[in-house]
């Protein structure tokens, strides 16, 4: 639900920097330990760019994968869901990507 | 709707003062004043690339910027007046309302607490909350699913709560977007309850996650659901290793007194502006 919020922010946020121009791609880092849906996000740009400069812009989604490294043997370890544990049982994970949220860049006209 | 940048002013977020009745928008986080005139410097430091024909901007930018920058005044704010405010996050029906109902009635002559209560509609629970002697306003955030931190901000300037009190902030019940928007609070405080499967913290493991305190409510039936206490006190664990659980039981008064403990350590210990 809050991806609609999200990507009206993300509307916002490009329109703001189109300064007028129209935009034509919008690129957006989602890390995937994030709880917000790409498709969702993807789903909503279409309907909230509409009227606006970014309407008919191509939104390019890049996932980052979750990564971590365990706080106990400092083994580092990829992870596929916001949680997990390392092979020797931790669970105590300092988590080095994939929360972002960021709008890497535009492309205006 | 904002034909600018696609903003919908439809179903306005209201915020409501019980104490007065008063009802008065709350306006949601939004990046722009409407008018949209944008006076930018020629030169503000962006990367300008270009490629194929159009110019690519760089811009590195965080979506949830503008909340957090408005979470930061809200802490800001109950720094200067030494309030420890507590973000109340749960799924619907795990016994919010009625915790702070019984907290009220139990430490409101000791602690001045004052509540900002969530809701997309009504103002059910603001009622219930003064009828058990809070001071409370109501947000209703229409059609979002949860708190951010310009509602509560504008809650915050309706209830004007006294220096040294506690604000409880009652968010819109949900275990999935509340745990995305800070709201400038000391400590998310997560209701869970045995009436809940004991796998919740793996299935909303953001909220889990973000959360510095559990209590495990309506443990006084615990001997008639199939709740297994250990394995979600392992799955805990693994979402967030140094997340502490107590069992309480807000109708029948179980392990209250934990939860006391605890809100008058975080009194004890003020957050300073400087450290």
């Amino acid at each position: 639900m809050h991806e609609l919020g999200i990507t009206q922010e993300i509307v916002a946020i490009v329109s703001e920097h189109a300064r007028g121009a129209r935009v034509t791609r919008v690129v957006v880092e989602i890390g995937t330990l994030t709880a917000i849906l790409p498709d969702a996000v993807a789903f909503c740009f279409d309907l909230c760019t509409e009227g606006t400069l970014a309407e008919g812009a191509k939104l390019e989604i890049v996932a980052i994968p979750g990564r971590a490294r365990c706080r106990q043997c400092g083994n580092e370890i990829a992870l596929a869901h916001p949680w997990g544990l390392c092979a020797c049982g931790s669970a105590d994970l300092e988590w080095l990507a994939g929360e972002e949220l960021k709008i890497k860049e535009i492309e205006v006209l | 709707m904002c034909t600018h940048c696609g903003c919908s002013d439809d179903a306005t977020p209201t915020v409501t003062d019980l104490q007065s009745g008063q009802t008065a928008p709350a306006p949601v986080v939004h990046v722009h004043e409407h008018g949209h005139d944008h006076d930018h410097a020629q030169d503000h430091g962006q990367a300008h690339v270009h490629a194929h024909g159009g110019t690519t901007i760089r811009l590195d930018q965080q979506i949830l910027a503008k909340n957090n920058r408005l979470a930061e005044r809200n802490r800001g704010w109950f720094l200067g007046r030494n309030i420890v405010a507590l973000n109340l996050v749960s799924a619907p029906g795990s016994g919010k309302t009625t915790l702070l109902e019984r907290t009220l009635r139990d430490l409101g002559g000791e602690v001045p607490i004052q509540v900002v209560e969530g809701d997309q509609a009504t103002l059910n629970d603001a009622r219930r909350i003064q009828a058990a002697g809070g001071k409370v306003v109501q947000i209703n955030t229409g059609a979002g699913c949860h708190l951010d931190a310009a509602m509560l901000g504008r809650g915050l300037q309706m209830l004007d709560p006294p220096a040294d009190s506690v604000v409880m902030i009652e968010n819109v019940g949900n275990l999935v977007c509340p745990a995305l928007f800070d709201l400038g609070e000391r400590a998310k405080v997560l209701i869970a309850s045995v009436t809940e499967g004991d796998d919740k913290p793996i299935k909303y493991p953001h909220m889990f996650r973000a959360s510095a305190l559990v209590l495990l409510n309506k443990i006084d039936l615990l001997p008639h659901v199939s709740f297994d206490r250990a394995r979600f006190a392992e799955l805990v664990r693994q979402v967030n290793p140094t997340l502490p659980i107590l069992d309480v039981s807000a109708t029948r008064g179980d392990g209250l007194a934990d939860w006391y403990a605890w809100l008058r350590d975080q009194r004890a210990r003020p957050e300073r502006l400087l450290e």
